[in-house]
Order: C-alpha cells, then sequence, then structure tokens
C-alpha cells in the first residue's frame, strides 16, 4: 500500500493513487466481469449455431406446429396423437399444475396434522410424528417415488383380482385407481347457482360479523353459518332440481375396467410420495411457527379470559401464520419443482413430455427454454405472492 | 425459628401453633413412576386417551410387519432367486451378491482397491476434520482440499491425462497480468519491491498449486485407465455429493457477496444467476448439462458424462448456498463491517476475518441442510443415464437370476437405508456443531 508520509503532498493525490481507488477499481472490475461473460456469451453461441448447423437442426419454435405423433396416457384437454408437439406440451404443462395443486393441499393437510402432532403432549404421537419426519426428509424423494411406483401400485393385483377399497365403487389394480364419476344430468345448473349463492351468502355474512363486532363487540357464528349456507344451499338447489346427479361406477369389462374415473398408477405414485415427502417439511415449518409465538401471548389470552379454543384461533395462529407462510410457499414451490421427477415414472408432465419431445426432433435448447420460462414463470409469481403477504402482514409497527 | 413461634403464640393466648413442618407426604401412586407418566403423558383426557390408542394402533399395524419382513421372514443367505423366492421377506442374499456392484458399479474388478484406497483417504481425511478437539485442523483442510482430490482423481481414473498446451499458456498468461499488476506500484515509484513481497509469494503459491496439479495428473502411473462409464453405485454417489458440496461452498460465497455487493453490475448479474439456478427444477439443469453444454462446446472438444452432470450439481448448489449464507451475511450487525473498515482491513481481510466466520457460524444448520439436499438430489442422475447406487440398484431389478416378488422391496429398503444414514448422520452432526459453536448466546 501506498503510504503518504511527507506534508508537501497534500494538495494533490499522487498518480498511483488512481489503481487504488475503490470506484476506479470497482469499474474496472465490471468492465472485465462483462467482457468475460460476454466472450463466453458469443462462444457459446456460435459454437451452438455451428454445432446445430453440422446436425441439420433449424433452431426456432416451428416445430411446435409439427405433428407430435405420441399418446400421452393422462390428459386433461383433447390430445390425440395427431396432435402438434405444442398442444403436447400444454397437455404436460396441465398435468404440471395439476399434480402441483392436489400435491400442496395433500401435503399442506398432512403437513400440519403432523406438526401439531409433533407438539402434541400425548408421547406417543409427538414419538411417531418425530418418527415420520426424521424417516421421510432423510430418504431421497425419488427413491420414495420408485417405491410407490414399482414396489407398492406395481405390484397390486390385475384388474381380475382388483382390491376393492370401497366395495362396489372404489377398485385397485396394477391399471390405477377407479373411482365412481358424478353424472351432471339437467338441471344441475341449480347447485352451482347454489354453491355460488352460497358462497357469496357466507362472505357477505363474515363481513357483515365482523363489522359489527368491531362496532358492538357482539360475536356472530359467521363461520359455521358462512359453513352451513356453502353447503346447504347447493344440497337445496339439488333437491328443487329433483336430485339430477348420478354416479357412473367403473365395472369389469373382459380384461379392465370402464366407465368411472381414472387415475393412473403414475399419477397415484407420484402424489403420494410428493405430498408425503413435502408433508415432513411443512410439519417441521408448522411447529417452529407455532413454537415461536412467545408462552406469555397464550398466558396473556387466557388471562383476558380467552378459552382454549379462540386462544389457539385469535391468539396464537394468526401470529404462527407470520412465521409459517414465507417457507410455506417456497415448499409448495419444491412440490411445483419436484413434479419434475415424474420424467423417471413417465407420468406425462412437462418435463416427461418435453423430454419426448426433444428426444423426437432434437430441439434441445427450445424445449430446455420452455421448461425453464415455465418454472421461472412459476416461481417468480410464488415470490411475487410472498412478497405481497409479507408486506400484508408484516407487524405494523407505531 | 420455632421456639420464638411457640413463645410468641403462648404469649398472645393461643393455644398451639405448629412448630416444624410436617414431613412432605410421598405423592399419590398415580402420579409417580411408570403409572404417574403415562397418566400424564397418554390418558390424561378421553381425547388424548383415544389418541393414545391410535398411536398404538398405527405403530402396531406399521412395525411388526417391518420387523418380519425385514428380519424374520428375510433370507439372509442363497445363490440365485430359488433361495428367496419362496419367502415373504427381505432377500438380504441378493442384496449380499450385489454388494460389491452397489458400492464400485461396473468398476473393473482387479482395479477395485483402487477405489478402497480413495474410500479410506477420505475417511482418514474426514474424521479427524469432523472431530472439533483434534488438532492440525489446517493441515488437514489443505489436505482434504488439495491433496485429496489430486490422489482420488489420479487413482480413480488412472491419471495420465493429456494436459494440452493451452492450459499452460493459459495458466502462464493469468500469472504474467497477475504479476504485471502486483508489480505496477513499483514501477510508478509508489511501493517498494519489499513491500510487495507477501503478494508476490502468494500470487506464486497460487501459480504453482495448478502447475504441480497439470504435472501430477499428466503423469503416467502406469494404472489401467478407467472409463467413468464404468463407475457407478455408491462411488459415482459420492463423488457427485462430495463435488458438489466442496464447490457449492466458495461459489456460494463468492455469489452472496456479489449478491451484497456495492457494484451494481456484479449484484444483478448474482441475482439473476441466483434466482435463474432457484426457478428450475434439478432435472432441468441436469438435462441442460447433458443435451445443451456439448452444443456450446468448440467442435471436437467433448466433456465427460459426469464431469456435465457434476458442473450442472455444483451449479445449482452454489445458487442454494448463496442464498443461506446471504442469510448469514445479512444477520452480521452493521457495526462489525464498519469496525473492521475503521481498522484500515481491505476488503478480502474485512470479510475474511470479521464477517464470514461469524455469518458462517450462523448458518451452520442452513448450509447442512443445503448439503443434505444435494446428497439426495444426487439420486437424479440416473435419469440422465448416470448409475449411482439408486440406478444401480434399478438396473439389478432386470436380473433374472435374482427375480422374486420382494426383489424391489428389498433393493429400496437397503438404498432407503444407506440413505438415510448419510443424511440422520449429517444432521445430527449440525446440530452438534451448533451446540458446540454457540459460544456468543451461552450463559
Amino acid at each position: 500500500m501506498a503510504v503518504h508520509t511527507s506534508d508537501d503532498h497534500d494538495d494533490a493525490p499522487a498518480k498511483a493513487a488512481f489503481i487504488y481507488d475503490p470506484k476506479v477499481r470497482g469499474v474496472f472490475y465490471q468492465i472485465v466481469l462483462v467482457a468475460a461473460i460476454a466472450w463466453l456469451g458469443w462462444e457459446f453461441i456460435t459454437n451452438a449455431a455451428r454445432n446445430l448447423e453440422q446436425q441439420n437442426i433449424s433452431s426456432g419454435f416451428g416445430f411446435l406446429k409439427n405433428t407430435a405423433g405420441f399418446g400421452i396416457i393422462q390428459s386433461l384437454v383433447d390430445y390425440s396423437e395427431e396432435s402438434s408437439y405444442g398442444r403436447a406440451l400444454y397437455v404436460g404443462f396441465l398435468n404440471t399444475i395439476l399434480i402441483a395443486v392436489i400435491g400442496i393441499a395433500l401435503a399442506t393437510v398432512l403437513g400440519f396434522i403432523i406438526g401439531i402432532a409433533r407438539l402434541s403432549t400425548n408421547w406417543i404421537i409427538s414419538r411417531l410424528a418425530y418418527v415420520y419426519i426424521e424417516i421421510i426428509r432423510n430418504i431421497p424423494l425419488l427413491l420414495q417415488i420408485f417405491f410407490w411406483y414399482f414396489a407398492v401400485l406395481r405390484a397390486v393385483p390385475n384388474p381380475r383380482n382388483s382390491i376393492e377399497l370401497i366395495p362396489g365403487s372404489v377398485f385397485l389394480n396394477n391399471r390405477g385407481i377407479f373411482l365412481p364419476r358424478p353424472v351432471f344430468e339437467e338441471g344441475s345448473s341449480l347447485i352451482l347457482f347454489g354453491l355460488i349463492a352460497g358462497i357469496a351468502a357466507a362472505l357477505g355474512i363474515s363481513n357483515w360479523a365482523r363489522k359489527r363486532q368491531m362496532e358492538t363487540g357482539q360475536p356472530f357464528p359467521s363461520f359455521r353459518v358462512g359453513l352451513g349456507l356453502v353447503l346447504g344451499l347447493p344440497l337445496l338447489g339439488y333437491l328443487l332440481g329433483g336430485m339430477p346427479v348420478s354416479m357412473e361406477f367403473a365395472e369389469l369389462r373382459g380384461f379392465n375396467f370402464t366407465g368411472g374415473m381414472k387415475m393412473t398408477p403414475e399419477f397415484m405414485a407420484l402424489l403420494l410420495a410428493l405430498s408425503i415427502y413435502t408433508a415432513a417439511f411443512i410439519a417441521e415449518i408448522v411447529r417452529a411457527g407455532i413454537l415461536a409465538v412467545s408462552h406469555g401471548q397464550t398466558e396473556a389470552s387466557y388471562a383476558l379470559g380467552l378459552r382454549p379454543g379462540p386462544t389457539l384461533r385469535l391468539v396464537v395462529v394468526p401470529q404462527a401464520m407470520r412465521v409459517i407462510i414465507p417457507p410455506l410457499t417456497s415448499q409448495y414451490l419444491n412440490l411445483t419443482k419436484n413434479s419434475s421427477l415424474a420424467v423417471a415414472i413417465a407420468y406425462p408432465d412437462l418435463v416427461s413430455v418435453g423430454g419426448t419431445v426433444l428426444n423426437q426432433t432434437g430441439q434441445a435448447i427450445e424445449v430446455i427454454g420452455i421448461w425453464m420460462v415455465v418454472y421461472l414463470g412459476l416461481s417468480l409469481l410464488t415470490s411475487a405472492f410472498m412478497n405481497w403477504y409479507n408486506n400484508r402482514m408484516a407487524l405494523v409497527e407505531r | 425459628m420455632a421456639t420464638r413461634n411457640e413463645t410468641n403464640a403462648a404469649a398472645s393466648g393461643i393455644g398451639w401453633v405448629r412448630g416444624e413442618m410436617q414431613a412432605e407426604m410421598a405423592a399419590p401412586a398415580t402420579d409417580v413412576g411408570l403409572i404417574g407418566w403415562m397418566r400424564q403423558h397418554l390418558f390424561s383426557g378421553v381425547f388424548n386417551t383415544i389418541l393414545t390408542l391410535f398411536g398404538a394402533y398405527l405403530v402396531y399395524v406399521l412395525v411388526p410387519p417391518i420387523f418380519k419382513f425385514a428380519v424374520t421372514d428375510a433370507v439372509w443367505n442363497g445363490d440365485n432367486r430359488e433361495a428367496c423366492v419362496g419367502s415373504h421377506g427381505a432377500c438380504w442374499a441378493y442384496v449380499k451378491a450385489y454388494a460389491a456392484q452397489f458400492i464400485y458399479g461396473r468398476f473393473p474388478d482387479p482395479e477395485r482397491w483402487r477405489v478402497n484406497i480413495v474410500f479410506v483417504l477420505l475417511a482418514a481425511g474426514l474424521v479427524p476434520l469432523l472431530m472439533p478437539t483434534l488438532p492440525f485442523k489446517r493441515e488437514n483442510t489443505i489436505f482434504m482440499l488439495l491433496v485429496f482430490p489430486v490422489l482420488a482423481f489420479i487413482l480413480l481414473t488412472g491419471g495420465n491425462v493429456a494436459i494440452g498446451q493451452w492450459a499452460w499458456i493459459a495458466l502462464a498468461t493469468i500469472g504474467i497480468v497477475a504479476a504485471a499488476f502486483i508489480l505496477l506500484p513499483v514501477l510508478a515509484g509508489q511501493a517498494s519491491l519489499a513491500t510487495r513481497t507477501n503478494a508476490i509469494l502468494v500470487l506464486a503459491i497460487l501459480l504453482l498449486i495448478p502447475a504441480v496439479i497439470f504435472l501430477l495428473v499428466g503423469i503416467d502411473f502406469g494404472l489401467e485407465p478407467v472409463e467413468t462409464s464404468n463407475w457407478g453405485g455408491l462411488l459415482v454417489t459420492l463423488v457427485i455429493a462430495i463435488t458438489g458440496i466442496t464447490a457449492s461452498l466458495p461459489f456460494g460465497v463468492a455469489l452472496a457477496l456479489g449478491r451484497r455487493s456495492n457494484l451494481p453490475i456484479v449484484r444483478l448479474l448474482s441475482v439473476i444467476f441466483i434466482e435463474f439456478w432457484r426457478g428450475v427444477p434439478l432435472i432441468t439443469v441436469l438435462f441442460m448439462s447433458s443435451v445443451v453444454l456439448p452444443l456450446f462446446m468448440p467442435e471436437g472438444v467433448t466433456i465427460d458424462k459426469l464431469f456435465r452432470a457434476l458442473v450442472g450439481v455444483a451449479l445449482f448448489a452454489s445458487a442454494y448456498m448463496a442464498e443461506v449464507i446471504r442469510g448469514g451475511l445479512q444477520a452480521i450487525p452493521k457495526g462489525q463491517y464498519e469496525g473492521a473498515d475503521a481498522l484500515g482491513l481491505t476488503f478480502w481481510q474485512k470479510m475474511g476475518l470479521i464477517v464470514l466466520p461469524q455469518a458462517l457460524k450462523l448458518v451452520i444448520p442452513g448450509i447442512v441442510n443445503t448439503f443434505i439436499g444435494l446428497f439426495k438430489d444426487t439420486t437424479l442422475v440416473l435419469i440422465i443415464g448416470l448409475f449411482d447406487l439408486l440406478g444401480q440398484i434399478q438396473s439389478s431389478f432386470t436380473d433374472p437370476t435374482w427375480a422374486t416378488p420382494t426383489q424391489n422391496h428389498t433393493g429400496y429398503m437397503f438404498a432407503a437405508m444407506i440413505f438415510w444414514v448419510f443424511c440422520f448422520s449429517m444432521s445430527r452432526y449440525s446440530i452438534f456443531m451448533e451446540k458446540r459453536l454457540d459460544t456468543g448466546r451461552k450463559r
């Protein structure tokens, strides 16, 4: 380091001090960094262009319009082998969303149950929850998916010897789980109207009840009344419409079941593994969240005369949720990203379908680009939600 | 005390006051011992009793069948499927027969001693490093970070790599540029040569290390070369996990510092890098490294498949590590940074001596969680056609010699036990270290 000792230099900085100026250095390092990355990017692009040219692959997204020519075992929208690659990827995307949404719902329920069980004063329950968490989260998810798929769901009997989970209506065999399917006949729209009206009324009542409680302090059982409305009005519509819903049961015809609703073993295995695995992490988050609410809050609430139920609902849970929600959303995101392991058991999600497209067309960069854009989009949406929620829930300090 | 009470009582005319405390009665038999504990923890109310019965039922449903499957009904010895086909238990004989494959993959039989040496070296280096009471930590770390990787590389691949001229040219260029930077102030008359000796020494060591490594891996030790496509089993799992863990720490620190840097471009690039890798699933990263990376390479350059996966895993893990470490950096009070600045420390001194030691200590649980996640994620490489432990087990199911109804249950159980032992010990070790390092707040 340059050391200035003489007194007569204090009017102008010395020449060499220039390279010690942190700002100058900063600019210099950043220019070097940008140059290095630009060089790397240019190198990659030119190499990729030349390599693709040699393999006779034209880049661009034109291939999405070509006929796919492969079947997909599970699809939420119309799809056949004559559909385009773009359509196939869309089917895969919908399947990803489907498994993510159902998986998140199941994992949340299971995770909350186990997280609360972990805190139970009942020794055997809390031990069981502990063992569940420690076993499940220390075993790779892929192994668990394989286990459910190959060792459990592919090992069950064939359709002729199906296991009847509920006699006559729910069948389990190596082609999947067959459930009865509700068939909506004429007049079913009344049920839908009933449901919409019920939800609207419940929301209105809870709003009114909150306002009234704020003004007069009188509570109103808005949850119970709302639940009654949400369930009761559709039921009323069902009765008024002349009971227009019937169940279509799956039936054994020849070697397989027809009719009803079918869940493929791939879907089941992925769903089970994802929700069981993620539930272990959610349980730990829930436990940490509840423990983060200091005991004084509970005691103060008791001192005010609140009973254990309202204490939990009005004091502990709102504060615990503030701690729970951010890591919980990142677990939801993890579950969505982990659903890409579907490719290992050929559940047709975005990555699995994309892999097939990639193999058929060789459009590696484009397919992987689509994957990245979809998953990045989902994760950006999630983090946007998280920021919004954090801002809403942040402690308002006065 | 007692006598005074008695006299006071007598003086005030009260007939009798207890002078001595009555001996405590023993707690009721229903409140102590096993029964008391059970009443308190298992049967304290109707709801709790129902829960207890439910829990006991769960244990009864789950534990005995698993025990029966894994131990009492299991077949321990045998030469082929005949031994296991009649039993409903685990076929451990099959795991025994395949044990070597599960550990080494298709590593050629006569060369397996090399893998064994690597395992022994790993254990010999790692165990004393992990035990905080043992001395020579610095030497140990140098061994694990510099000597062991080179030895392991030579032993596993067979060494004798053709180091191209470009490597030496690149090394020399870096050396010359760095030396010019160090010597510029001397030429400008701002510093004497003596003040720069330290920097020159550091540069010399930094250049010498890659040079020696290039020389060593270039030597023909007469070892049979083993293609990485023949590696498999636990070997591949450990190679990927350890490389990922070792690479992700420095990269993660660099990225975390970059994200908190004052330099806008550095910060922006770090943010983009971190958010990109964290936003996509590992499996797409592996596809990218196995399919797209070769496209990016110049003509004639082929990169080993395992190495490509390693690059993908390392980049992916670095992004997660960076976020964990950033959490630690944010938790360090500003006064620590300012104190270091006030002492006149340079940026790297400030970070290396003041901030990072505190920050890393704070986030040990997060770091170990990332390690555990990485270790579990190594199984994903089987999707791009590498045979890690799970891949090796999965591929062994196609062997008709051992095809029995319980074969895949046994295989998955074995894999689960191995992974569980590794992950669980890592998490226990992190709890141990956390407690040991939690010196600041212990009272």
